[in-house]
């Protein structure tokens, strides 16, 4: 089984709830992966004490210009669509930070002038995190785009476990190549109006993808009306309120697992659970 | 006239980038705020826009197959790069949302039944608020090039800040360290970061960090609810230390800010020590960007 955690709005709490998630049901005796896929900030491994086993590049292919057999005639410009190549009667220049590594230019030279070099663009790294199964995925700092790398990490996806994604924030292109695949997804929110305002942009991802959902509202203190009439009106699952708990906060901020730190809440993650094996059988 | 331009950024999310943006145009008077967070923007919900212009957003194309053309031969879905080109239903077929529209499989359909076309990725706004004018954009859920939306409201911000004699533009960023926040701060005069003293606090705000150095870009850091965890605190204040990085304020952990932002408020408007902190702040950030004194 494949579980996405998300949330539209940064900062409410998936990764809190993909660690202590993953931390639980692996102690229960359930076969757990946990797949960091914020490569942007990763922050998943912070929790656990990491043993890597492998390191794996991602690496896009860049043209590179053959000035040989280069006639400039420009065909390889006007193929691309990110202005990632400028051609001039003298020279052909490939901006290597706009281009998209799409290949569109090398099908469109009819002279055969362009080659293709590898850029690293970030890495994968396997690992055990305290026992369960576990894949970061990073990207280079200066990059513009994690979705490559993110498409490359969902590949660690194991069907004999259960696997939870620990999603990038905001509701673009690199949460909705997180999603996809996913058998079912947690959206974890806040009650606030921002909260409220990016959960509803985060729905209406989802179900742009028909994905079952259910909600987890962080750092619980008294009831958001608008929020709890809003989930009963579209009928979407409550699945757990994380109570506004001061020593939840510490212990995040130490990079601890708070349903390690403060065992009465570690049943709170297998309730979780239990009630996503419900909703998707 | 010189527009001078304010980022707010954070890499990780949720740090506080909002709560203190939306102070700071209560305190700046006067200044453009532009929200950059435009797959999921919150500062509209605490200034209250009231949308003069809407502008739709064209950013991306995507490529189309003619069922009536295509002849299933599936070199489309061999040159795409984004495995965006699957075979179902008895067809290949374009999936929207991995598509970048980068051209390969118009150039390689041998039958010419392939096509890029515009698509609507999003809307964006100039509008008025008790503040002043803002400008900010909404992309459609599950788009791509939020980078490319963002800096069209930039464009727009630069526009009404010209015609309009503005000379402050405060940004509120879009989290991470990709495209949407670097779109976020280049030509900014100044940026500041804000982060948590939590240990992903401290490892997102190296990240941004060393992003807003490809940009040479002064910079400062806020640490928000700094009491929260002191030895963390510490550990920022080391790391700004080493790094030459000026702390510009700290800003203490204060339930009138969970309040405030129930209630849809800046958090100036109540008297408590955090709105005390922001105030600071706010003074030496005009500093910094060389403006005569607001009020």
């Amino acid at each position: 089984m494949i579980i996405a955690i998300l949330s539209g709005k940064g900062g409410t709490g998936k990764t809190t709830v993909s660690t202590n998630l993953a931390y639980v049901l692996d102690k229960k005796g359930h076969s757990v992966k946990l797949i960091d896929l914020d490569a942007e900030e990763p922050n998943a491994h912070l929790f656990f004490d990491i043993d890597y086993s492998e390191h794996i590049d991602v690496d896009v292919k860049i043209p590179k210009v053959d000035n040989a057999k280069c006639t400039h005639c420009g065909d390889c410009a006007k193929a691309c669509q990110f202005s990632a190549i400028v051609v001039s009667s003298k020279s052909t220049l490939v901006f290597a930070h706009l281009c998209h590594a799409c290949g569109a230019c090398l099908l469109a030279c009819k002279y055969n002038a362009l080659e293709e070099i590898p850029k690293n663009i970030g890495k994968i790294s396997l690992g055990s995190a305290n026992g369960i199964d576990f894949v970061k995925s990073q990207m280079n700092i200066g990059e513009p785009s994690a979705v490559r790398i993110i498409r490359q990490a969902k590949k660690y996806t194991n069907k004999n476990k259960i696997n939870i994604l620990d999603c990038p924030p905001g509701v673009s292109c690199p949460t909705v190549e997180s999603i996809q695949m996913a058998d079912f997804c947690v959206l974890v929110t806040e009650p606030t109006p921002f909260g409220l305002h990016d959960l509803k942009l985060a729905v209406d991802l989802t179900r742009q993808f028909g994905l079952k959902i259910g909600i987890v509202i962080n750092r619980y203190d008294n009831k958001l009306i608008e929020l709890e009439s809003y989930l009963e009106e579209n009928n979407i699952p409550l699945l757990l309120k994380i109570p506004y708990d001061i020593k939840i906060a510490q212990s995040y901020s130490k990079g601890k697992l708070f349903s390690k730190e403060i065992p009465q809440y570690e049943n709170m993650f297998v309730e979780l659970y239990n009630k996503i094996l419900e909703i998707v059988q | 006239m010189i527009v001078k331009q304010l980022a707010i950024v954070s890499g990780k999310g949720g740090t506080g980038k909002t709560t203190l943006s939306a102070s700071f145009a209560h305190l700046a008077k006067n200044a453009l705020m532009v929200d950059c967070d435009v797959d999921a923007p919150n500062l509209h919900i605490i200034l209250k826009p009231e949308v003069n212009k809407t502008f739709e957003y064209f950013g991306s194309k995507k490529a189309f197959i003619d069922f009536d053309k295509c002849t299933n031969c599936g070199i489309c879905a061999s040159v795409c790069r984004f495995e965006a080109i699957d075979f179902e239903q008895n067809q290949y077929r374009v999936k929207e949302y991995a598509c970048e529209g980068c051209n390969a499989c118009v150039i390689a359909c041998p039958v010419n039944a392939i096509s890029l076309k515009k698509t609507l990725n999003g809307k964006y706004f100039e509008s008025t608020c008790e503040t002043g004018y803002m400008a900010h954009a909404l992309l459609n859920p599950g788009e791509e090039t939020s980078g490319g939306l963002i800096s069209e409201v930039r464009k727009l911000s630069l526009e009404i800040a010209y015609s309009k004699k503005i000379e402050l533009i405060i940004i509120d960023g879009a989290p991470g360290i990709g495209c949407p926040a670097t779109s976020s701060i280049v030509g900014a005069k100044y940026v500041i970061v804000v982060s948590e003293p939590t240990k992903s606090g401290l490892h997102d705000l190296v990240r941004i960090v060393e992003t807003i150095k490809h940009f040479k870009i002064p910079h400062g850091i806020v640490i928000n609810k700094f009491d929260i965890n002191d030895e963390q605190t510490k550990e920022i204040e080391k790391y700004a230390q080493e790094e030459n990085l000026e702390i510009i304020g700290k800003i203490p952990f204060d339930k009138t800010v969970v309040e405030a932002t129930k209630q849809a408020k800046p958090i100036i408007e109540y008297d408590c020590k955090s709105a005390f902190a922001v105030k600071d702040i706010f003074e030496k950030t005009i500093q910094k960007l060389n403006l005569s004194p607001q009020s």
